[in-house]
């Protein structure tokens, strides 16, 4: 096990519960570790939520994390993954004024070769989506902030693993 | 609420009957078994206070001066009897002066469920009068919580609660029920919890695990073990006592492991830790085979971890899966209720006696007797000494009392020098080291086992964090023995200005009230001694008087802890002078 740091991305199965975003922050928050990005969402499950958490720490302390997660009532289950071990996006949105559409031809080369897409366009702004790997987004991100980017928002990584994650084996087990 | 709770079995009120959330409050403590509860009123938890009166045939309520003492008599009650101890309070500041206790019981692991009102659901959000997110702040410091604004949610909170904090590693829960959900009424049905989906507390014990501790513990030359309160948590004092004796382990014990098995017995060989024994810390370092046994490598017990037990191979038996390499690698894990463990783990055993490897114990053993017990107990200058305190409370109780203990030196010197003939009989605050915790705490101890003698030795710091609590020993009459140790100053704190800080002794020196007097006030007999000659005789009074009794002992003002690991040292430097 390595004391280096590197990305890990942390998928935490749960009940749907309140409260629970604020348990599991706080395990993060006592130990001083900064949450890269945060996503919630319902699961492949039915009433079962999923979490994913990207942190910037080494083996060592992610798989003491995960046992204090895993620790929490509410929680079914905790992995962590290395880029590897998973596919994964965000996604971004640009607000951005209309008329660089007719001024600045280059946008839509932008636009057309980062396989982003516009969403809405109307007389005062337009608005770009794309999804992606961070390092796409912040190519685009890059590329359009020579026209000026009135409204930038980036999500949380979103991330599903190779393996299997065996949640509903783990339910069926309790159900008996 | 969204968690999925096992419903096979239904013991409990089938018929519906329709009553009110804080009637139904009442009756979820009823069918859980709870006969006392210890809180404070207010506002927003009136209704279920009404309902007290109501049923105070069938639950004895507590009253007492202060919410935190209301928690730290809940935990005294959970520490001795196994039971979980209850606590409940007003909204607002009435919750939040819970906490401390709730700190303490999470670190301690002590089953408690704590209900405090709210105010109602419409006001959430408004800073009305008395609203404080205590769901919010209790979070980091629960093993789970949650709020309640419905009525119809309040008997599946309640055995979830009490379920949850008894469970597996248990914990402190606390439930916010709003003042409108306490009125409201519904029909009411009870059923226990007997699961919950997402949370599984006990793991499922591997054979392969316990046969690879037993291979190394067979295989072993010179085994220590090391156990904490897992043992007494787990109810496995006899397996427990099986094992060190089979396989011939000296065995010592961190401080809320005290008592598991008897302070006599040949194989315990003391404390571990910062203000330990001598032998069991030096020896960590040199053993071949570290078996530890429900307990969580705490700092105050390893110091400092570069340099902690390093030579030796190490077994974890523990129930909390999170514990597992946090803070010491382990070369083998057994993860388990510690009872289930050591059953499994007994037959594997073979029996050994290690007599050169005891000997090293005992020789460690003779060297701090002569260089820091018998200067304790036996001391030659005029000034009484903390330990020959505990000493005579021994000789008079012959280690059968309770020995319930605040923070700071004398809680060193009472768990070093007190004499547990049984398990569950050092109650003390051991992660959190709340002072203040001693004297309610002793109150909750006697009223769980009103047959056994509960002393409460305190310093004069934290005796007046607290001292309010005379007023429930009073009122109660409780029989709680209240010993205070007077050296007039907050001793541990001066002791390391004294070793670190160049003697500047800021703020640690107390001006202290009249002790007997302020006892006096609560009709409570009390006496001061200052001398060695008189110590017999006051320990004798305070033994035989029935009901509670106050007996201040004037002790030396500058005497140190020893022996001592400096903060940062390694367990193998730990200091005699």
């Amino acid at each position: 096990m390595s004391a280096e740091k590197q990305l890990y991305t942390v998928s935490i199965y749960t009940e749907n519960n309140i409260g629970l975003l604020n348990r599991i922050s706080a395990i993060f928050q006592r130990r001083h570790i900064n949450i890269e990005s945060l996503n919630t969402s319902p699961s492949e499950i039915d009433g079962v939520s999923r979490f994913t958490i990207v942190v910037n720490m080494s083996e060592d302390n992610i798989k003491k994390i995960i046992g204090q997660i895993e620790k929490q009532v509410e929680v079914i289950k905790a992995y962590y993954h290395t880029e590897d071990e998973i596919i994964y996006q965000e996604s971004c949105i640009f607000k951005m004024r209309s008329g660089l559409l007719f001024d600045e031809r280059q946008i839509q080369n932008i636009i057309k070769e980062s396989n982003a897409r516009i969403v809405t366009v109307n007389r005062d702004f337009f608005v770009i989506e794309k999804s992606g790997r961070k390092e796409e987004i912040e190519l685009l991100h890059r590329e359009l902030s020579a026209f000026g980017i009135m409204q930038f928002t980036r999500s949380g990584r979103i991330a599903v693993s190779k393996e299997e994650m065996k949640i509903s084996t783990m339910l069926q087990a309790f159900q008996h | 609420m969204d968690t999925k709770t096992i419903k096979k079995e239904t013991n409990t009120t089938q018929t519906t009957e329709r009553i009110s959330g804080s009637e139904a409050i009442i009756k979820c403590l009823l069918a859980e078994g709870v006969d006392i509860l210890y809180g404070y009123p207010g506002g927003a938890i009136m209704p279920v206070y009404d309902q007290l009166y109501k049923y105070q045939d069938k639950i004895h309520h507590v009253l007492t001066r202060h919410e935190q003492g209301a928690t730290h008599s809940a935990q005294g009650y959970a520490r001795i009897s196994g039971k979980v101890g209850v606590a409940i309070a007003t909204s607002g500041p009435g919750a939040t002066n819970l906490i401390t206790g709730i700190a303490d019981a999470q670190i301690d692991s002590t089953p408690m469920v704590c209900i405090t009102g709210q105010v109602a659901s419409h006001l959430l959000g408004s800073d009305a009068f008395q609203e404080t997110d205590i769901v919010g702040i209790s979070t980091p410091v629960t093993k789970w919580n949650c709020q309640v604004t419905k009525a119809s949610q309040i008997p599946e909170a309640m055995a979830k609660a009490f379920y949850i904090a008894k469970s597996g590693r248990p914990g402190p829960v606390l439930i916010d029920i709003t003042k409108d959900a306490q009125f409201e009424e519904f029909d009411f049905k009870y059923e226990k919890c007997k699961g919950v989906r997402s949370y599984i507390p006990i793991p499922k014990l591997d054979q392969t695990s316990v046969k690879a501790a037993a291979k190394l513990i067979n295989a072993a030359k010179k085994p220590m073990i090391v156990w904490g309160q897992g043992v007494s948590l787990g109810q496995a004092e006899a397996e427990f006592k099986a094992v060190v004796e089979k396989a011939g382990i000296p065995s010592a014990w961190t401080i809320l492991g005290a008592g598991a098995i008897p302070t006599s017995h040949p194989l315990n060989i003391g404390m571990v830790g910062m203000h330990g024994n001598y032998a069991p810390n030096v020896l960590t370092n040199q053993c071949d085979l570290l078996i530890a046994i429900g307990m969580r490598f705490d700092d105050r017990v390893t110091g400092n971890l570069a340099t902690y037990a390093k030579q030796a191979k190490v077994i974890h038996f523990e129930i909390d899966p999170a514990e597992i390499d946090k803070n010491v690698k382990t070369d083998v894990a057994v993860l388990g209720d510690a009872k289930e463990s050591l059953t499994a783990l007994l037959p594997l055993l073979e029996e050994k006696t290690h007599p050169e490897w005891h000997q090293k114990f005992k020789d460690l053993y003779a060297i701090e007797y002569e260089k820091v017990i018998k200067h304790d107990l036996h001391p030659t200058k005029e000034g009484l000494t903390m330990a020959e305190v505990l000493k005579e409370i021994n000789i008079q109780t012959k280690g059968d009392a309770a020995i319930v203990t605040d923070v700071g030196q004398h809680q060193m010197i009472a768990c070093r020098y007190a004499n547990f003939n049984k398990t569950r009989s050092n109650i003390t605050s051991g992660g959190l080291g709340t002072m203040g915790f001693g004297l309610p705490a002793a109150i909750g101890a006697k009223m769980a086992a009103p047959e056994r003698e509960v002393i409460s030795i305190s310093g004069d710091g934290g005796y007046q964090m607290t001292i309010q609590e005379l007023g429930t020993i009073f009122q109660q009459k409780a029989g709680v023995k209240i010993v205070v140790l007077n050296n007039e100053f907050l001793g541990m704190v001066r002791q390391w200005q004294q070793l670190f800080f160049d003697k500047r002794y800021a703020s640690t020196e107390m001006t202290n009230p009249d002790f007997v007097a302020i006892a006096k006030g609560y009709s409570i007999p009390a006496e001061k001694i200052t001398k060695r000659e008189d110590l017999k005789g006051a320990v004798a009074k305070m033994i035989n008087t029935d009901g509670p009794y106050f007996l201040e002992v004037c002790v030396e003002k500058e005497g140190n802890v020893f022996p001592m690991i400096p903060t940062g040292a390694s367990v193998s430097e730990v200091r005699l002078e």
